[in-house]
């Protein structure tokens, strides 16, 4: 798990590259670094511009830009889909989600990486063996499960199996060996119980990497798709790639620019969330080299 | 496992405890763990064990009411996949997705890092959030948008080649080029998660190795070869390990684009599965391709972990 040093800080390679002198071989590298770029983003741009294209666009010989440009698909997911609805479910299961591991990881975490108890070392063997774990072994048991407590087509049922993620404990137990024991120590001599040690001494300093796990969690369950594929059969519960992969897959299927309205939706937050946060995200994935 | 970090670990479990009642911190840490372990245990740890038993039962719809009533059958599911002919090609299909995609997101995904961390120095934030943005978007928005430029009427990609004269292929209505369709979907999607991991492994690697390379008059390719390349091992076979892991599980994408189609040509294991389980309803049936994977995931896993171990 641990085969990615820990990172050093961002920008010492820059400074420290020998050959930056190269200008002419370097010229080339940032043609084909842009070239790539373009490669990587156009497809980006392809979904914006179609979203705001007619639907008579689609019928002619294809152009990048819209004829006339319009808000109709937009109006129409909204309107005769219930997108606000999605947008809403997978707001809600992805935001409970977040906040379920953010209490239950750094707490395992810490008692993995700083306590001393009976049954640790087999706890933290089956975490770790459940980190790769893939994720269609589960789904047919917690199914059956869900059916069983009525959770199907619930919140519950889309929420709780995903609170407690094994990723989260290996980052917060990567993290806590690194906080410093005298500190640990000097707060249990002013007589500060663990719990308390936890809250008021190890949480703050845990923040940055609170923010990494927070960040990491939302996204991977905002775009999350095979589970609540199974698990919300009514449309009412479906959260927006179910949604997007439904209408794309049935009824709506050749609706490029409704579509493409709808893919919109589903990537602008996830694309806010990372240009603000983009530095935290990527250097929690360095560090880990796991995905949320 | 580093050899800090080790020393770190060791230090840390060999701190002295505040209590001297052990019960007392067996109390304390379970409470710290309960949360956790009652979650984790319902929602994944009995579900790893349910899924393998359920692999040996012939479990369907009607068995929901009453899970414990339904009929075991030993090896039968084992036994009719071995002869199930869109099992062996939904095995093959997802073999075909990782031994092509992996090496090629990796090569691609080294090659851009290695350009940004020596030489490149403007605009490097630019290049690295636009290479990843593809990582954090939803598969599913991804092949939707794919799926319309693959379009062999009306999309960008046989407009462009249009452009230059040729008439591109109907992509993923193929059943040659939809499998390759996807693959290049793959690698434009995860190739900037390599980039990340790869920037972090390089940014280790001291750069008096270069100077001392240059020295001795290494060029730019003989610098990557005999000092970027081995110094990055460990780091290439945690990467290899963990897109293949990813790719092993292939689903959204001929979801989504193909169907698993066309002629079974995209159709892969989790997506079989799927369809056995849910379409089907033959719940034992996919339980045990479930575990198929699953044991070849583990098997992937072990052989990693062997061959970092011999790496210290």
């Amino acid at each position: 798990m641990t085969a990615i040093p820990a990172r050093a800080p961002a920008d010492v390679s820059a400074a420290a590259a020998p050959g930056s002198g190269r200008t002419a071989g370097n010229r080339w590298v940032y043609l084909l670094l842009v070239g790539g770029l373009v490669f990587m983003v156009g497809p980006f741009l392809w979904m914006l511009l179609g979203s705001i294209k007619p639907q008579a666009d689609f019928l002619t010989t294809p152009t990048i830009l819209p004829s006339v440009p319009t808000t109709d698909n937009y109006q129409r997911l909204f309107q005769q889909l219930d997108f606000p609805r999605f947008f809403f479910n997978s707001s809600v299961i992805a935001l409970a989600v977040t906040v379920g591991n953010l209490v239950f990881c750094p707490m395992l975490g810490y008692a993995l990486a700083k306590l001393r108890w009976h049954g640790k070392r087999v706890i933290m063997g089956l975490v770790l063996a459940t980190l790769m774990v893939p994720a269609g072994i589960t789904l047919i048991p917690n199914f059956i499960l869900m059916s069983k407590l009525g959770f199907v087509n619930t919140y519950p049922g889309l929420i709780l199996p995903f609170l407690a993620g094994p990723f989260g404990v290996f980052l917060m137990r990567q993290f806590m060996f690194g906080v410093p024991n005298e500190l640990l120590e000097a707060a249990r001599m002013d007589g500060a119980n663990e719990f308390r040690v936890f809250w008021s001494i190890v949480v703050p300093i845990a923040s940055p990497v609170l923010a990494t796990l927070g960040i990491l969690t939302f996204l991977g369950n905002w775009n999350s798709f095979l589970y609540p594929l199974v698990m919300a059969q009514e449309p009412q519960m479906y959260t927006l790639p179910v949604a997007l992969a439904t209408f794309a897959t049935g009824q709506y299927q050749a609706d490029n620019g409704m579509l493409m309205a709808g893919s919109v939706v589903l990537v602008v937050p996830v694309l806010i969330v990372f240009v603000l946060f983009q530095r935290w995200i990527t250097e929690g994935i360095a560090t880990t080299g796991l995905k949320g | 496992m580093t050899v800090p970090a080790l020393a770190q670990r060791r230090a840390a479990e060999a701190a002295p405890s505040a209590s001297r009642r052990p019960w007392r911190d067996d109390l304390v840490g379970w409470a710290f763990a309960a949360p956790f372990v009652i979650l984790f245990g319902v929602f994944l740890a009995f579900p790893i064990l349910a899924s393998f038993l359920l692999s040996f039962t012939s479990f369907g719809l009607r068995d929901i009411a009453n899970p414990v009533g339904t009929s075991v059958i030993g090896l039968k599911n084992y036994v009719d996949l071995l002869a199930d002919p869109k099992f062996w090609k939904a095995l093959f299909n997802t073999f075909y997705f990782v031994v092509v995609g992996v090496p090629v997101t990796l090569v691609i995904g080294l090659l851009i890092a290695t350009a940004l961390s020596r030489g490149v120095t403007r605009f490097r934030t630019a290049f690295r959030v636009g290479y990843y943005l593809p990582v954090i978007t939803s598969i599913v928005a991804i092949a939707v948008v794919w799926r319309f430029l693959l379009n062999p009427d009306s999309g960008l990609i046989n407009m462009l080649l249009g452009g230059l004269g040729i008439k591109g292929p109907a992509w993923l209505a193929d059943p040659v080029f939809a499998m390759p369709s996807i693959i290049a979907m793959a690698v434009w999607r995860n190739l900037g998660f390599a980039m990340v991991v790869f920037l972090a492994g390089l940014q280790t690697i001291p750069s008096s190795l270069y100077e001392s390379a240059s020295i001795d008059g290494a060029g730019r390719w003989q610098a990557f070869r005999y000092v970027t390349i081995p110094m990055l091992r460990p780091t290439i076979l945690f990467m290899t390990v963990i897109t293949t892991i990813g790719y092993l599980q292939l689903f959204e994408e001929p979801f989504v684009m193909t169907l698993g189609g066309p002629l079974d040509s995209t159709l892969s294991i989790t997506m079989y599965m799927y369809q056995q389980g849910f379409t089907f309803f033959h719940q034992g049936y996919a339980s045990a391709i479930a575990y198929v994977l699953f044991v070849i995931v583990a098997l992937i896993a072990f052989l990693q972990f062997k061959f970092l171990r011999s790496d210290e």
